[in-house]
């Protein structure tokens, strides 16, 4: 029975996460899944706001008062952000599904641009609900 | 070597019984969510500060119903594949995992129909 310490012998392991390097491709990724999960809240926030305004004028302007105050507007653009950012970093994973995307540079390069404009199309949807456009 | 059975590789469903339908569902949800979220975003600029008659005859438009309803329903699906994932890959205790698989499966759902339910009241003026 020689055999028995061969099954107890540890498995090998992939490298901790903690060795890689970061880099924008690795930020896309888990970005992707954070603000999948931010989404999630953002759903129950959605959904409030539509019960509240089925409810009457007293409970959307108790929502209003939250969603109005600087950290209820915080958080909106805090999930206009994450929406912006899901959908680009979505797009991104469908094209490659398609099998493409995936040289190193390539990919890179598209993890910083989804980045860059995700910023810049939260600011701007903001800009113009606030009417600063 | 292959060990597989000609009738497990015509069906295609592997290890799991469910095939490639998760995967699936969330490409289709997803593919289904943008053209919603361009609209959902555009709409909803014009919706920062607005009055409650304002917002409520917005939503009561045959077209916004509609629409609101089809977003709600992709987007908790979406949602429901999505954290079922993230579960599936960071919470180890058996029980634990089940409690919270459940607790998604129910939120989805749940969060779904309090979206239609709103919606459909006011669009029948609630």
């Amino acid at each position: 029975m020689a055999d028995a310490s061969q099954t107890n012998r540890p498995r090998p392991l992939s490298p901790h996460i903690g060795t890689y390097r970061w880099g924008a491709h690795m930020a896309a990724s888990i970005f992707h899944r954070g603000t999948g999960l931010a989404l999630a809240f953002g759903g129950v926030v959605f959904t409030w706001w539509l019960l509240s305004l089925a409810t009457g004028k007293d409970a959307y302007a108790q929502f209003e008062a939250v969603a109005g105050s600087l950290i209820g507007e915080l958080a909106l653009i805090g999930f206009t952000y994450a929406l912006v950012q899901h959908a680009l970093g979505g797009l991104r994973h469908l094209y490659m599904d398609t099998g493409a995307g995936y040289e190193i540079h390539g990919n890179r390069r598209l993890s910083k641009i989804i980045f860059v404009v995700a910023v810049l199309l939260t600011a701007l949807i903001w800009a113009f609900g606030k009417g600063h456009i | 070597m292959k060990f597989r059975s000609p009738l497990s590789t015509a069906r295609g469903l592997g290890s799991a019984k469910s095939g490639t339908h998760h995967w699936w569902m969330q490409r289709v949800t997803a593919i289904a969510l943008i053209p919603l979220i361009i609209w959902f975003l555009i709409s909803a600029i014009g919706l920062i500060g607005a009055e409650f008659d304002v917002v409520e005859a917005w939503v009561a438009q045959p077209l916004t119903s509609v629409l609101l309803i089809l977003f709600a329903v992709a987007f908790f699906y979406h949602m429901k594949l999505g954290v079922q994932v993230v579960i599936e890959d960071y919470v180890h205790g058996e029980g634990r995992k089940l409690a919270l698989l459940l607790g998604v499966n129910f939120a989805a759902i749940g969060l779904t129909v309090a979206c239609i339910f709103s919606i459909l009241k006011i669009a029948f003026g609630g």
